[in-house]
């Protein structure tokens, strides 16, 4: 589902992502977990069509970002450091905007049932910019899942949820539908949640995949350990 | 069709936006409402003939009154932090330029609605009725290159001096031709007389709208 192949990502001077090689078959969750300045927010900007990469070799869904960006873009969802909200617009507002750009069918249905989902019903016609970061970064979740998207990118999804949330986050994930398949991938910095969650697990360090394992090769004190090493090389 | 639905839904969405904020329409209208009057003031105490400078007055006043909005219509993507849901959306990237352009033409066509009859009031001036004509046209010209121009200074630390220093000399024809109109209207000139001038306005419009939807893509990528 999810190919990249010697991926380079440059600002200027400054390397962002080296030399990346993923494969992600679909249906399959890939944790990424890396430290701050890692390149996570990098890679996923490059897979969600946000960042041409310098060099190297992308394809989602066997499609080609410089090419086929719009048909990709249709496939995915992405929950950002960002919400991607419109303060001034309700939670309704927010969605319905977003679900016209998607062509998101049976509107009004589809955002009723995942503001039930996220727990905002309650809030639905009020400002987001009344909400709390927990509040958005739920409401942000719903804007990513709208479209019922093949492919999920989430950077850091799990920062400002309480733990309801974040359990609720977790089944939303792991549970895309009778006969359905979701590829994900999500970035964290944190090793025991990433460790908690997915099929695989990759080690992102300076710009580079040092270190992936399936999840059930692992433990905590081992990846900590790997992770410990990569990092302090 | 389609195509024309997605360009809506970001007029409607920057519409909605506004009506709750009232952030962008507000400075304007006030903006050009005192420009005008500074105008009135200074000029009724000094110059004889407010006809020959009165078109001036105008464009002056409308072309910084759209420069304030302008200058705002992507810096609010971005302070929200939506910038990149605009950006994710499977669209094509002319989408969301139509989009953008379309919300500050009609931003600066209800400043100017409200801001062209308090001018022709306040330099007791007659009403051409070709004259909102010209003014619509040359507001198509304005937000067609400042559009894009306000998209590639987003991300620039000085873009309320860049996007001037850009846009200004770009739009030259578009003030020129909008001012020689507005004379030669106000002078009560036959439109024949003033072809050339219009011709111009309609090329220019043209001409940049096309630019600008062909290149918005490598504009907006990072």
């Amino acid at each position: 589902m999810i190919r990249v192949r010697g991926l380079v990502k440059t600002f200027g001077n400054t390397v962002a992502l080296q030399d990346v090689d993923l494969d992600v078959a679909e249906g399959e969750f890939l944790t990424v977990v890396g430290a701050n300045g890692a390149g996570k927010t990098t890679l996923i900007r490059v897979l969600a069509t946000l960042s041409r990469s310098t060099a190297g070799e992308v394809r989602i869904g066997g499609l080609d970002p410089a090419r086929d960006a719009i048909t990709i873009r249709r496939r995915i969802g992405v929950v950002s450091h960002q919400p991607l909200l419109y303060g001034d617009l309700s939670a309704v507002e927010n969605l319905t905007f977003y679900g016209r750009m998607y062509d998101v069918p049976a509107l009004p249905c589809r955002i009723g049932e995942l503001l039930d989902l996220v727990g905002l019903s309650a809030r639905r016609n009020d400002a987001v910019r009344t909400f709390s970061q927990g509040m958005r970064q739920r409401l942000a979740i719903a804007r990513a899942f709208l479209h019922d998207p093949a492919i999920l990118l989430l950077d850091e999804p799990f920062s400002g949820l309480d733990q309801q949330a974040t359990a609720m986050l977790g089944q939303m994930l792991g549970n895309p539908g009778p006969g359905r398949e979701r590829t994900v991938v999500v970035t964290t910095h944190d090793l025991e949640r990433g460790l908690g969650m997915g099929d695989r697990l990759a080690v992102l360090a300076r710009g580079q995949i040092v270190y992936q394992a399936c999840r059930d090769e692992l433990d905590l004190a081992r990846l900590r350990a790997i992770y410990q090493s990569v990092s302090t090389l | 069709m389609n195509y024309l639905r997605k360009v809506w839904t970001i007029v409607w969405k920057d519409l909605l936006t506004e009506l709750r904020s009232r952030e962008m329409i507000a400075s304007m209208l006030v903006f050009a409402l005192l420009v005008l009057f500074i105008f009135n003031f200074a000029f009724e105490l000094r110059v004889e003939q407010v006809t020959a400078v009165a078109p001036g007055v105008l464009w002056v006043t409308f072309i910084f009154a759209g420069m304030l909005g302008l200058s705002r219509a992507f810096v609010m993507e971005k302070d929200q932090g939506c910038w990149d849901g605009l950006l994710l959306s499977p669209v094509d990237r002319s989408v969301l330029y139509f989009g953008k352009m379309l919300s500050n033409v009609l931003f600066m066509l209800i400043v100017e609605a409200i801001a062209l009859p308090a001018f022709v009031v306040l330099f007791n001036l007659p009403f051409p009725p070709l004259l909102p004509v010209v003014v619509f046209l040359s507001t198509i010209g304005f937000a067609a290159v400042g559009t894009l121009f306000s998209a590639m200074t987003v991300h620039v630390r000085a873009r309320e001096v860049l996007l001037p220093v850009l846009l200004f000399p770009v739009v030259v024809p578009v003030i020129i031709a909008a001012v020689k109109l507005t004379a030669g209207l106000l002078d009560g000139l036959p439109l024949g007389e003033m072809g050339h001038w219009l011709r111009l306005l309609v090329a220019f419009d043209i001409i940049f709208l096309a630019v600008a939807c062909m290149t918005f893509d490598y504009v907006v990528e990072e």
